[in-house]
């Protein structure tokens, strides 16, 4: 289960990570057991909506937490380095220099009284020890890489004096201005519009290919996972409940939140008509039902997902899935 | 814009609840001695019919918001006139209020934000009766009831307060609101872009279940394209404060004859894996969206539109029906021309 299911390097191997939030007068745990891997080159999507724990593995992988959380994993790789052993410091280094992470949120994430050139030329003077004149030079050049026009006349401009669209391009420069073999972006379009957003998803696909770069794209939109994604793997209570390669799954899906998911987006063919629901609303993470998480928003739902909570177990070549009833539903059994 | 047009006269199978004629609006910002305008909507007409939904769509700052807020009388336009059901109601005079306020209701995008955490859900959805004096305790409360039960909550949830729901229910909560003075008109700016997906197919489901039962029209703003076409019955593509385009939803989806439409389509991906590649083959728009405070000169798409001449740069196109084009208007000098050679 845990062997890669790609036979390219791996970029990110993470096995059996678990997040637990300890601040509180009880743990709760908001991610638990996640096995994923991305090679090199290669788009991996993690699809799920709010509360499912998708933003909390991102910022688990970085490294980017807080003393009120404990991150237990059995494997943590990046590339060669084992991240479970590396002290704070090494942690820091490697961020920026071989992984990076994309906000969704852009202008929170730049710094309101640094011009722009200063924050993405700081990259270069920490890590490479360039001089203010060289880190400028590095910065001009990747305002260009991303797209950003005039760039030798923007780069000494202010955060707010950029567009929504410009600022998360500039937020993707930051990321890739050390040209890290792995990138993790979260939700890089979700406040854009869609015009943008496909520049934005047309940037990083290009990046992958050029720079050999592992992406690690976290989203709830479907339509963006279907654009890019060579795998995929769906997040629902802090557990990956299936994962796979996007073309099967997105076609077959063998875990019944997966099919609702697909079949609750509107699509050109059956406009007009009732959208299949799921019932209720996500579970917060302090309340996830026992058992298969699914079971009370399920609608194949047996008395066995109610007291076992099903592994997450190989389905059919390449593909794995949590749920009792999946071979059924890989079998076409009528919903 | 002189002639304000008569968007979809030529069909008028149902009467016209509400009427926008060449609406305005321009905000003042920056300092006080030297403001700049910013030129949020510029003149737009729309009609409303009786029982239909109506999609408005595009980009962040094109207007839709100001549209929507100037229809249910929470800003004066500058310029143009409102009319529900034949009275004029622009001026914001009081009855006017009174009028708007009882036939038009507003959803809002965040269930969060837009309901008062320190009132009961009963006290919210009973504030509209209450502020319009309607009905009078017990019948009061079973109208209440009447509501949760009609938008699929629990008639016995009054006594609790906003934080106890998820965001779906807020936002059932927010429409048993905006349904309880009856309207004919509900306004829905953007009322699922806040929720998870799998909850989002709920409250478009619910909208489009209520709109068969009471026969309300409803302006459904959103970004989401594949939303709008899932629900809307006519859709008006917006750019910069103008319509660009108004059709059928069927036409202006299957056949844009707006470049800009053409390009926002394109850019917007499948959820279906075999359609996989399509963003690569998109209308690719140059330039950033210009800012509305200082918008171009003739039609405000020209700087990013790849068929723009010198009439473009020059003079304003007003909407104008294609020939053979089944009720559908467009404001482009070249939608012959873009009709013709297709996007994707």
């Amino acid at each position: 289960m845990g062997a890669p299911l790609t036979d390219r390097p791996a970029a990110l191997r993470v096995q059996g990570l678990s997040v637990t939030f300890t601040g509180g007068p009880i743990e709760i745990p908001a991610v638990r057991d996640v096995t994923l891997d991305v090679g090199r080159g290669e788009v991996v999507a993690l699809l799920g909506e709010s509360g499912s724990g998708k933003s909390v593995t991102a910022r688990a992988v970085m490294g980017l937490i807080d003393e009120h959380t404990r991150v237990d994993a059995e494997v943590l790789m990046l590339g060669d380095v084992d991240l479970l052993t590396t002290t704070t410091e090494q942690r820091r280094r490697l961020r920026g220099e071989r992984m990076s992470l994309v906000l969704q949120d852009a202008l929170s994430a730049l710094n309101p009284v640094l011009t722009i050139g200063d924050q993405i030329g700081e990259l270069f003077r920490v890590h490479r020890g360039a001089s203010r004149k060289q880190a400028r030079r590095h910065a001009i050049e990747l305002l260009g890489l991303v797209g950003i026009p005039g760039p030798g006349q923007r780069v000494d401009e202010y955060p707010h004096q950029f567009s929504g669209g410009m600022r998360q391009r500039i937020l993707i420069a930051m990321a890739i201005a050390l040209e890290p073999e792995f990138l993790i972006a979260d939700e890089p379009t979700t406040a854009l519009d869609v015009t943008v957003q496909a520049q934005i998803l047309e940037l990083l696909d290009s990046l992958r290919t050029t720079l050999g770069m592992g992406i690690l794209l976290i989203t709830h939109d479907l339509g963006v996972v279907t654009e890019v994604a060579d795998r995929l793997a769906v997040m629902y209570a802090g557990r990956v409940v299936e994962r796979g390669d996007a073309d099967s799954v997105l076609t077959r899906p063998a875990h019944p939140y997966t099919e609702a998911l697909l079949r609750s987006v509107p699509q050109a063919a059956q406009r007009g008509g009732d959208l299949l629901t799921i019932p209720g609303s996500p579970p917060s993470p302090g309340q996830v039902p026992p058992a298969c998480s699914f079971h009370t928003r399920c609608h194949m739902a047996i008395e066995v997902c109610r007291t076992v909570r099903p592994p997450l177990e190989p389905v059919a070549a390449g593909r794995l899935a949590a749920c009792h009833r999946s071979q059924e539903l890989l079998n076409g059994v009528p919903a | 814009m002189t002639t304000p047009l008569v968007l979809g006269a030529t069909r008028g199978q149902s009467a016209v609840v509400l009427e926008a004629t060449d609406l305005r609006r321009t905000f003042s910002v920056g300092s006080r001695l030297r403001p700049t305008h910013v030129s949020a909507v510029d003149g737009v007409s729309l009609q409303l019919r009786a029982g239909e939904t109506l999609g408005v769509v595009g980009e962040s700052g094109c207007g839709k918001s100001t549209l929507a807020r100037m229809l249910v009388g929470l800003e004066k336009p500058d310029g143009g006139s409102l009319r529900y059901r034949g009275e004029d109601v622009t001026a914001g005079r009081l009855r006017d209020r009174r009028l708007l306020r009882r036939g038009v209701q507003m959803i809002f995008q965040d269930p969060y934000t837009s309901l008062d955490p320190r009132m009961t859900v009963g006290d919210i959805i009973a504030e509209p009766l209450a502020a319009t004096r309607t009905l009078t305790g017990a019948k009061r409360r079973e109208r209440v009831a009447e509501l949760l039960d009609l938008v699929g909550l629990s008639p016995g949830m009054t006594s609790r307060f906003p934080h106890q729901f998820s965001g779906g229910q807020r936002q059932r909560i927010g429409i048993a609101r905006a349904l309880a003075l009856e309207p004919d008109v509900l306004i829905a700016d953007e009322p699922v872009s806040a929720l998870d997906v799998s909850v989002q197919a709920q409250v478009i489901n619910l909208l489009g279940d209520l709109q068969k039962r009471l026969g309300v029209s409803v302006l459904f703003i959103a970004h989401d394209l594949s939303v709008v076409r899932h629900i809307a019955d006519r859709v008006a593509v917006m750019y910069l404060g103008r319509i660009a385009e108004v059709g059928d939803t069927a036409t202006v989806y299957d056949t844009p004859a707006h470049p800009y439409t053409q390009a926002l389509l394109s850019a917007t991906p499948a959820v279906d894996r075999a359609d996989r590649g399509r963003l690569a083959r998109r209308r690719v728009l140059t330039g950033e969206p210009p800012s509305p405070a200082n918008p171009p000169t003739g039609c405000r798409f020209n700087p990013r539109c790849w068929l723009a001449t010198d009439v473009c740069r020059t003079e304003v196109p007003q909407l104008r029906e294609l020939p053979g084009g089944s009720g559908r208007l467009v404001a482009s000098h070249h939608a012959e021309q873009a009709l013709a050679a297709p996007v994707v």
